[in-house]
This record gives structure tokens, sequence and C-alpha cells, in this order.
């Protein structure tokens, strides 16, 4: 293919001297959570993972839905789950959302509920990263940390992060 | 699931156009797409008169920054006064855009459709990396503080867990995509690299490394998409659409198996379906599989049934993916090499099935020869697979 | 449909955020280098005309729309114009009552097609009317920077 393909590169310095707009937008969201995941969050309060069950396919979902979208009809029933389970994937970051290094890289991972088999949610992971990059933490079974119950708000992060279950315990 | 695989009118690619893919283009998008659309046409020996419809394609509106993109490029796209729309399935949209463009000709509707996609990543600031944030949950996921490339650190790693795959395996997917863009001109990330550069480049998200990572890219790309009736007057090379087919999954991928691409096969066996391809790793010739990570082109390359499950890296190991191999993957150098305007990017791989199949690749053109090739794309939250299958006519 | 509700809507949740995004940077073009530098430089604006189809275009493109070809033909066009349509505005962009309303206005040029959205100035709002001639008010050259911006409004001509 000898053509020459159009258009018009520009190296940083170019980039800054050129004429530009420059704008932010002002976005301001309020999102509703629902009717599953606002008894879900309400739930997270009182230290207790709330999932829902659907009557046909047996499935539990978490986070909850109020529809199964495998069968597409209304779930029938709460279920609470216990807040353990197993290790499916996890990563290590050495970076955070705005790009910087870390100073200490976190570890995240998605957990299976060991009473909700197919459902997992994904948050920290309070393991050594070598378990991670020596692939051992897969299949681990963690179990939830909560915060005090005074500092919860009923957020995702009213669990600090899964940890390692110790030997004998539930 | 039932598809009518008896389309009955056939559909060419008869032209095809790109822009630079660089980290910032002095164009407005607008003038981007307009470069690649301009491009197109003429490759067709077509005017914009001759155009019945366009299609746009386009990822989130947050990339460029600006809101209706669809309606913002359509004049830079040819749309202005005729039937337009924008498609979008996220990453997954620069192969959806010619599918699209496709039904619009296969049903009748029209006979000479222009198909335009562009991405501009460099206006969000201080990085586009900001803007991805939120394609996560707003409830249950962004309170973590999430950056985009966990979601596919995990996948990956799963994918490495499930099927005992090494990096180094992997790294070679970037060794060869980044090699294979040394020979498009229009390529941001060309170079020659080792698997040692890539096991040696910085660790963003454990196991995922600076140059296992595609490049933020400005970008257009464009296709002229014709009739049969068309195709015969214009072209003694047309090259036909015999096979779409996309899907999505959950976005609850929390859910489900991460190591298989199930959507992607779904989307495939569609695609298949209506190609009339029994066996795909003999029947595809050469393949252009979405590589925003170098372990997607791995995954995708299962899901697509191009190798069974767990044996892509050891097809990548062997050298069969190479340009000179049984089935060459990515001989464009992919998003890896070329760079990830994402909408763009995607019908970056059309395009290079469509000049494979000419033989109008130059020094890109794959050993074997080519009649049969395959793009495919993928995208949202890991969610949407989008398949086309072509044949030299 | 018997979803099993959580009953009070006070129950329900909602979750606050706002887009992260810092800001964006966009850049003019390659016509919008050519009319920012134009509007900065030399105080005028700049239009480009289509060879081919015989049609202007103000602010100035780089390609025709209507038959795809590249535009090269550029002109400048003085600031001077008329009101083709107008609007006042009494509330801001958080629905605050203004002190002074705002008159934005759409002004066309003459003998080019397109034209400008920009603020009307030095006028009552009773005197403003479709039709009526309006030149721009410039920042001082230095204070310009190559911004639809560096014209402050439109006054009466």
């Amino acid at each position: 293919m000898g053509y020459k393909l159009p258009g018009t590169p520009l190296k940083r310095a170019e980039f800054e001297k050129a004429f530009k707009v420059e704008d932010k937008p002002e976005a301001k969201y309020a999102w509703a959570a629902g009717q599953a995941l606002s008894r879900f969050l309400e739930e997270l309060k009182n230290g207790r993972i709330v999932g829902r069950r659907c009557r046909n396919c047996g499935k539990i979902l978490i986070p909850p839905r109020m529809y199964c979208e495998h069968c597409f009809r209304p779930t029938g029933e709460w279920v609470y789950v216990r807040p353990v389970g197993r290790i499916v994937t996890a990563v290590v970051s050495y970076i955070a959302a705005t790009r910087e290094r870390l100073e200490k890289p976190e570890v995240i991972g998605i957990v299976e509920f060991e009473d909700a088999p197919g459902s997992g949610i994904f948050h920290r992971l309070n393991i050594d990263p070598e378990l991670v990059i020596s692939r051992k933490a897969f299949g681990m079974r963690v179990k939830a940390v909560w915060k005090p119950p005074k500092e919860r708000e009923g957020s995702i992060n009213d669990i600090l992060y899964f940890e390692p279950v110790g030997e004998g315990e539930g | 699931m039932k598809t009518n695989i008896y389309v009955k009118r056939r559909v060419a690619v008869v032209g095809a156009g790109l822009t630079l893919f660089r980290r910032r283009m002095l164009e407005t998008p607008k003038e981007l797409a307009w470069e690649a659309a301009k491009m197109a046409l003429d490759w067709a020996g077509l005017e914009l008169d001759d155009v019945d419809a366009v299609v746009i394609g386009s990822a989130p509106d947050a990339f460029d920054g600006v809101h209706m993109k669809g309606e913002y490029l359509a004049d830079g796209s040819g749309g202005w006064g005729r039937p337009t729309m924008r498609v979008y399935v996220g990453g997954g949209t620069g192969v959806f855009t010619p599918i699209a463009g496709w039904w619009h000709v296969a049903s009748g509707l029209f006979d000479v459709v222009l198909v335009v996609a562009e991405e501009k990543m460099s206006p969000a600031q201080p990085h586009p990396q900001f803007v991805f944030k939120h394609i996560w949950d707003p409830i249950l996921e962004r309170p973590l503080n999430p950056n985009l490339i966990w979601i596919f650190a995990m996948e990956m790693h799963r994918y490495m867990y499930k099927y005992n795959v090494r990096k180094e395996d992997i790294a070679l997917v970037s060794v060869k995509n980044k090699r294979n863009a040394l020979d498009h001109p229009a390529a941001q990330l060309a170079a020659k690299i080792t698997v040692e550069d890539v096991l040696n480049s910085e660790v963003l998200v454990y196991p995922v490394q600076r140059l296992d990572i595609s490049p933020v890219t400005d970008g257009a790309a464009a296709l002229v998409m014709v009739s049969e009736k068309v195709a015969r007057r214009i072209t003694d090379s047309p090259v036909w659409v015999e096979g779409v087919g996309w899907a999505l999954d959950s976005t609850q991928w929390t859910n489900r198996e991460l190591a298989y691409p199930k959507y992607v096969e779904v989307a495939a066996r569609m695609a298949y379906r209506m190609a009339g391809i029994n066996n795909p790793r003999k029947e595809i010739d050469v393949a252009e599989v979405y590589d925003p990570f170098d372990y997607k082109e791995l995954h995708h390359m299962e899901g697509l049934m191009l190798a069974r499950k767990g044996e892509a890296p050891i097809l990548t190991r062997e050298g069969v993916t190479e340009r000179d191999g049984d089935l060459p993957v990515n001989p464009s150098g992919g998003l890896l090499g070329v760079g990830n305007p994402i909408a763009a990017a995607g019908l970056m791989k059309v395009a290079e099935i469509f000049w494979q199949l000419r033989g109008e690749a130059g020094g890109r053109q794959v050993k074997k020869p080519a009649y049969t090739g395959l793009a495919q794309a993928w995208g949202d939250l890991m969610q949407a697979g989008t398949v086309i299958v072509m044949r030299a006519g | 449909m018997s979803w099993d509700k959580v009953g009070l809507p006070t129950k329900l949740r909602h979750w606050y955020g706002d887009m992260e995004v810092e800001g964006y940077l966009y850049t003019a073009g390659i016509a919008g280098e050519k009319f920012f530098k134009t509007l900065k430089e030399r105080g005028k604006l700049l239009a480009s005309r289509c060879m081919k189809c015989d049609v202007s275009y103000l602010p100035a493109r780089a390609y025709c729309p209507s038959c795809f070809s590249e535009i090269t033909e550029y002109f400048e066009v003085e600031p001077e114009g008329n009101v083709e349509t107008y609007t006042i505005l009494r509330v801001g962009v958080d629905g605050e009552k203004l002190e002074e309303p705002v008159i934005v206005a759409f002004i066309t040029f003459d003998g080019v097609n397109g034209g400008l959205i920009h603020r009307l100035g030095e006028m009552d709002e009773k005197d403003v009317e479709i039709g009526m001639r309006v030149k721009a008010v410039l920042k001082p050259t230095d204070e310009r920077r190559g911004e639809i911006t560096d014209i402050l409004y439109f006054k009466p001509a």
C-alpha cells in the first residue's frame, strides 16, 4: 500500500501551541440504586450480604437483582449468604485510578460466595501480592472484614476487604 | 437462537480509508472522519453523490468529549441530508459499524453505504483513563476507586490460571503485533521489541504490564459497502461480506467465567453459519482479532474457535499466527502496534482484511493465499462480541 | 409481576457522584486553526468556499460537507452582520435569576452561509429586533487568545 495516509499529528509541544478550547463538564449524578441494590446496601450496614433467588433456576444472584436475566422473570425471594467465598481471580494494582504509582500496591479480586455458586463480587483482598503472582491466591477461602458498625453507611466500602479464613474458622 | 442465514442480497466492500493513528491529532473529530471517508470513496472510485446512506460508529461520547457524536460527526461522514445512523457497542463498535452497513445494503434499502468510525481520545484531561472510569457500576464498583486496567487484569489472570498460560507466551503477541505494525503506514507504536522488553516493562496491574497494552490514539477509518449490482459495475475485485454475527453477555461480569469469551463464540457461530464455515481453523485464511491487550488476541482466538481452549498460546509460540504462518493473526499490527482509536481501530481491522483479500496489503500481505478472512472486535464490560467474515471475489 | 418491594421510598438509595474528568481540550482543527488565528491577529472572521459547489462557509470548513471536496479557498469577512434570530435569557444555567437579562443572537454575515451565535451588548432588550445590523466588539489585540470569546459581544452597527 504505497499510499500517504491523511492526518496531522501533533507533538506534545505543538499540541500545547495549537488553538484549543478548554471545558469541564459539570455533570453531577444521583444514581438510583433501585429495589434490589438499595436493600443490598442497607444490609451491608448490618454486616450481612443478601441476594435474590430465582425460583425458576434456583440461582442466588449477588449483587441482587429484581429479575433473573437467565430466565427473564422476577426473582422470588431474599436470601442471606455467609460473607465467605473463594477467590476466582486476583490482581495487584501498582497504580491509582488516576494513573500515579501507588506507594503500597493494592490487591483486588473477585470472590465467589460459597452459598451462591456463580455469584461473585469484586473487592479489595487483604493478602500478600506474592500469593497473587504465584497464583496461590486462586481458590483461596476468604471472608469479609467489616468496618465497625458505627462507621458503616450502606456502601460497598462497609466491607473493608476480604481476607483468608483462618484454620478451623467458619 | 435462530438466524436467517439465507439473506438474498450480497454485500461487497469496495473501498477503505484510514487516517494516521497518533496520540494527538490537530484535526477535529469531524475532520478526521472526513479524511478517512474521502479516502475510502476515492479507493472505490465513487463520489459522495453516489452514497445512499451513512453509518457512523463511535465509542462513548465521553472520549471525544462531544455529545450526540453521531449527529456531530454526520457532516464529516457524508451524512448531510442522507439517512444516517450511529451504532455503538463499546469497543465492539468498529466491527459492528460495517455489520450495520451490511444490513443497510442486504435489506435492499440502499445500494451504496458509507461506513465511518472515528475516535479522538486526546481531548480528555489529564488522561482518558479518567473517562474510562464511567464504565464501572457507579454504586458497587466506582466507590472502590478502580482503574480501567483492573477489569482486564482480572480477566487476563483468570485466563492464565485456568489454562496455565505463561506470561512469556502472552508477551509474544505484543512482540508479533508491534513488529507487524512496522509495515503499516498508519502505525503509532510499531517497534521491534522482545519478550524480555514486555516482561521488564512497568507493571501496572499485575499481570498487566505497560507493553501488554495498546496506546491512546486519535484516528478514523472508513469503508464503502455496496450491493452486488453496484459492485459488479465498479470493480473486478469486490470483497464479499459472507457472514456477520454479534452478541452481548451480561454486565454482571463478576457472575460469569472470565476465562472464556462465550459472547464472542455466539457471535462467531452466527457469522460462520451464514458464511457456511464448518471448520474455522481450516477455512479462515487470515484473521484480525481484537487485541487492545495482548492476552485478548489469544482469548478471542479461542472464542472464535480458531484455537481450542488454552491452545492459542501454543499456536502463537509455534509461529502459526505469524504473517507467514498457517493462520496469520493481526497482520496489520493490530491495536497493539497500529494504535487504538476505539471504534476506528475495529474498523481498521476490517479494512485490513479488505486489503489482504484484494492482495493490496503491500509489505503486510500474508504469505499464504488468502480467500477468506475474519475481523472481530469486543467491548463494553467484557461482554460484546462482533464478528465479520469476508471472501475475495 | 409481584416484586417483593422494599416499600418505603426513603429506603431506596441514591448514590451521588460526578464525572471526574478534569476537563477536555478541544483542538480547533485544520480550518479552526486558521479561523482563530485570523480572529486573534486580525480581528476578522474567516470563511472558506467550496469551488466545486460555489458555496461558502462561516466559520471556515476544511472540507465541503455537501460534495466532500477539500476546501483550500479561505477569505476574510468583516465581523459585521445581521441578527437572524435572538433570545433573551433571564435565568442562568442553574436556574438562578439573572440581574441583567442576556441577549443571545444568531448572527449572519454578508455573502456567506452560516454564522455565529454570540451575545448582544450596548443595547436595551426592547431595542433588539430580527434583521438589525450589529458589529463585533473585540478584546484588545494583546488580550485575544484565539477563542470565540475574543469577541466580547456584538453591538448595534
